[in-house]
């Protein structure tokens, strides 16, 4: 390994309104080293990373490229410097050709500058494909290609630009055990080259195979950097959750009864979803923890019926439901609480009784179709002072209540339908610190009158200060449920990062 | 009531007011419009303001468009639209014509018919649109030149009349159950009052406004969008049906080829009253004034002859006009716009 610098980040920081996104974070990267950054969700990877490609400006700190002192404004500067980045989701024009693709906005034309020089295009793509031993054809449409060779596009364009890093975020999230090896192929020969190669993953396996140094982020804060060749993967779980353990709280010891209300069994999807079986019991609150992508939203989504299912029952109080769109699952007694209230929740542009109404309006209407104003109105005064909801009066549209108390309002939409059992996603997502500690005696107060909760949260001491049990997601799998007494951030870290198929190598 | 306490409650009405004005600042703004409008051309033609001009020329040329332009707020209000009311209304004329002479229908089996025929096409806008999955816009202008076809095919291109046959079939619009009052102005209002009901009142009318401020969250609440989505554009069909009836009985007969464009003025009617084409905000009284602006300013045009040319022009200008100050107040009051 050549061990001259590339790229050195110094004391950097970053803070948005209300969060310390970044706080004095470093790091480095040599010619031909394949350097991951790991880190739970929120650490600051995607920050990072974004203020080496020039779309978020650092606050402080100094970035330093091959020597000198570097100012990154934006993409475009990125990009001369010779920092390349690889999105998740791939920036692609779908309906181009791969060679197009490639060269977009730099095309060759001909004398004269107005009329588009294809031949020499293409000319150029081959000869870029052939320099990586990429197997593509250039004049394939990009939209019609699989994910693993649009990603392939990717990594030519980026090295077309002739720098010398590139950064590839979560570049194995969806491709095969085969397209990975060949895409760690491809990252080898880039090694080869003298190139540098950040590598973010959340597939911890993946990064003794690729990686030559892990630098942990945590909270926005650097941790560790640590030579591939002299860590483990248990040793990198414990520095990415390390945080003081000592002062999360968890739920008091609650007795939950034995009568199951929801039963998901053998449930999967088209795209995520696999095989995936729990009970959930009355009053108990089971929390889902994973890291993004796991598959736990699609998973509400498929049991509210929102999404196609493609196998697997729900049976409710000991009776299969079929769920084909949500008012099936409504009427079953299931509601969901998104965690975009904005988007998937709330009629923003509407007052807070027609939120409160808006699940159960067949009750607040006679048989005329005739709404019963004066009855809505009234359980929406109830909800206001049952809830604490702060507004001035149940005529206040949502769009002028705070984050809090619109996700009380969404709260209260299900009360009032009378669901047995609700599904809060993210329940604190965007929500102020002193409102959240509201919604969690909230979670808690409606397990106790009996309802029962499943809480998906990226937060770990969120999901251990609230769940009864844990169940733990991966890749679109289930890979553990557990008791609370038996639960902590390692283990869950464990088993959200157990990949049952994301690699050929795992045992 | 002490002096204090009345002073405020006062005080209190007087916030209401202004709450009031600043709520319905749309439909006031257009009010206003049409009354400085309608003021500017009496005083340039005092005899703009005559009850026959009125009556005869403004609020009778404003029946069929304010027919349909109540149907199509309902359509927009969901944050949809419908191109084929024009076309839609022709073809439920000729449906009706052929159908009220050949089997000798009286009066009101033929409005039943008309508005029956009318709500089958709507509930085919809305089987494109929810069960094909169709965007409105495209879904609807295929049945607006399929309505446009058909229309010519059934007539043989040719005018149905309505014979004396049919006793009374004229005195739907022209006869006069209020004396100097025109039926069809009455069926205008009408049909107003109870769509307005409709809209505030009921259940659909909830679900109009749920679906145009959040589909998603609205499906996701429990509620079956497609069916309330076929029901609203059937209903806005029934207005549609209504128009044609209306129509016929003004002209004597069901023109094939007399409807396309009439979507437009509809839709600009709606737009003009304050109805947002962002789906989720909207009012009939507001549509109402909208059609009635249009009228206004077609009719005093035409009584200051200024040339067809250019009374188009002024309409389109009035449009750009309404939209652009809807556009101004909703960002000084920091309104999300989607």
């Amino acid at each position: 390994m050549s061990s001259v610098q590339l790229l050195s980040v110094a004391g950097v920081s970053k803070e948005f309104p209300g969060v310390k996104a970044l706080n004095n974070v470093h790091f480095d990267l040599n010619e031909g080293e394949v350097h991951a950054i790991v880190g739970e969700n929120g650490a600051g990877k995607s920050t990072l990373m974004k203020i080496l490609s020039g779309i978020y400006k650092k606050d402080s700190g100094t970035i330093t490229y091959k020597g000198e002192e570097v100012s990154i404004p934006n993409p475009f500067e990125a990009q001369k410097l010779g920092i390349s980045i690889i999105h998740q989701e791939l920036n692609l024009m779908p309906h181009l050709t791969v060679a197009e693709n490639i060269f977009i906005g730099r095309e060759d034309r001909f004398p004269g500058g107005v009329f588009l020089d294809n031949k020499k295009l293409v000319e150029a793509a081959v000869a870029l494909l052939a320099e990586l031993g990429l197997i593509l054809n250039p004049n394939d449409i990009v939209g019609e290609l699989t994910i693993a060779k649009q990603q392939m596009v990717e990594i030519a364009k980026a090295v077309s630009y002739r720098g010398s890093v590139i950064i590839m975020d979560e570049p194995t999230s969806s491709l095969t055990p085969a397209e990975t090896d060949a895409l760690f192929a491809i990252i080898r020969s880039l090694k080869a080259a003298g190139k540098g190669v950040v590598y973010i993953s959340h597939r911890l396996e993946e990064l003794e195979k690729i990686t030559d140094r892990i630098t942990v982020l945590r909270d926005g804060e650097y941790v560790q950097t640590l030579k591939t060749s002299e860590t483990s993967i248990p040793e990198v779980i414990s520095l990415m959750v390390g945080r003081k353990v000592a002062q999360d709280q968890r739920p008091e010891n609650r007795v939950i009864g034995t009568d199951i209300v929801l039963s998901v069994a053998g449930l999967s999807d088209q795209h995520l979803l696999r095989d995936i079986s729990f009970d959930l019991r009355k009053g108990e609150i089971l929390g889902f923890a994973g890291l993004m992508g796991a598959g736990r939203t699609e998973l509400a989504r498929a049991i509210m019926g929102a999404d196609p299912k493609t196998a697997g029952t729900i049976t409710l109080h000991g009776n299969e439901v079929k769920i084909k769109q949500p008012s099936d699952a409504v009427a079953a007694g299931i509601g969901y609480l998104s965690e975009d209230r904005k988007r998937y929740g709330l009629l923003l542009n509407q007052d807070i009784t027609f939120n409160v109404i808006l699940s159960s309006i067949p009750r607040f209407s006679n048989k005329f179709g005739f709404l019963k104003v004066k009855s809505a109105a009234g359980i929406a005064r109830d909800s206001i002072a049952q809830l604490r909801v702060r507004t001035p009066s149940e005529r206040q549209f949502l769009k002028n209540l705070s984050g809090g108390n619109q996700q009380k309002v969404v709260i209260a939409k299900w009360l009032t339908r009378d669901c047995d059992v609700l599904i809060f996603d993210e329940p604190t997502r965007g929500i102020d610190v002193g409102a959240k500690d509201e919604i969690y005696r909230l979670l808690t107060k409606l397990a106790e009158e009996g309802k029962s909760i499943i809480m998906i949260s990226s937060e770990l001491p969120e999901v251990l200060r609230l769940s009864d049990r844990i169940a733990v997601m991966c890749d679109g799998r289930l890979t553990g449920i557990i008791d609370n007494k038996d639960a902590d951030q390692n283990v869950i870290m464990e088993l959200a990062t157990k990949f049952s198929a994301g690699l050929t190598s795992v045992n | 009531m002490s002096e204090a306490l009345h002073a405020a409650t006062k005080a209190e009405d007087g916030n209401k007011v202004a709450a009031f004005i600043r709520r319905e600042i749309g439909r006031v703004t257009a009010l206003a419009s049409l009354v400085v409008i309608f003021t500017f051309f009496t005083v340039m033609r005092p005899v703009f303001a005559s009850w026959a001009n009125v009556s005869g020329g403004i609020l009778m040329s404003t029946t069929v468009i304010g027919l349909m332009a109540i149907g199509v707020t309902f359509v927009i209000i969901t944050g949809g639209i419908d191109l084929s009311v024009g076309t839609s209304m022709a073809l439920v004329a000729v449906i009706t014509g052929k159908t009220v002479m050949a089997m000798h229908l009286n009066v009101w089996s033929g409005i039943l018919l008309g508005m029956l025929v009318g709500t089958i096409l709507g509930a085919i806008n809305g089987i494109l649109i929810t069960v094909l999955k169709l965007p409105p816009f495209i879904a609807t202008l295929a049945t607006m030149k399929g309505a446009q076809g058909l229309a010519l095919i059934i007539s043989d291109l040719k005018p149905i009349l309505f014979t004396t046959d049919v006793k009374g079939w004229d005195s739907i619009a022209q006869g006069n159950i209020i004396p100097n009052f025109p039926n069809a102005v009455l069926i205008l209002l009408v049909a107003a009052v109870i769509a307005s009901i409709i809209l505030n009142k009921t259940v659909l009318g909830r679900y109009t406004f749920a679906i145009g401020s959040n589909t998603e969250a609205t499906k996701l609440s429990g509620v079956k969008v497609n069916r309330w989505l076929v029901a609203i554009y059937a209903l806005c069909g029934l207005f549609v049906g209504l128009a044609a009836v209306v129509m016929t009985s003004r002209l004597g007969s069901a023109q094939p080829d007399l409807g396309l464009g009439y979507e437009l003025e509809a839709i600009a009617a709606v737009i003009i009253g304050g109805t947002s084409l962002l789906g989720g905000k909207g009012t009939i009284s507001g549509t109402i004034i909208g059609a009635l602006i249009m009228s206004v300013l077609i009719n005093g045009l035409r009584i200051l002859e200024l040339q067809q040319e250019w009374q188009y022009v002024v309409v389109g200008a009035v449009i750009l006009l309404a939209v652009y100050g809807d556009n101004v107040r909703r960002r000084r009051a920091g309104e999300t716009t989607h």
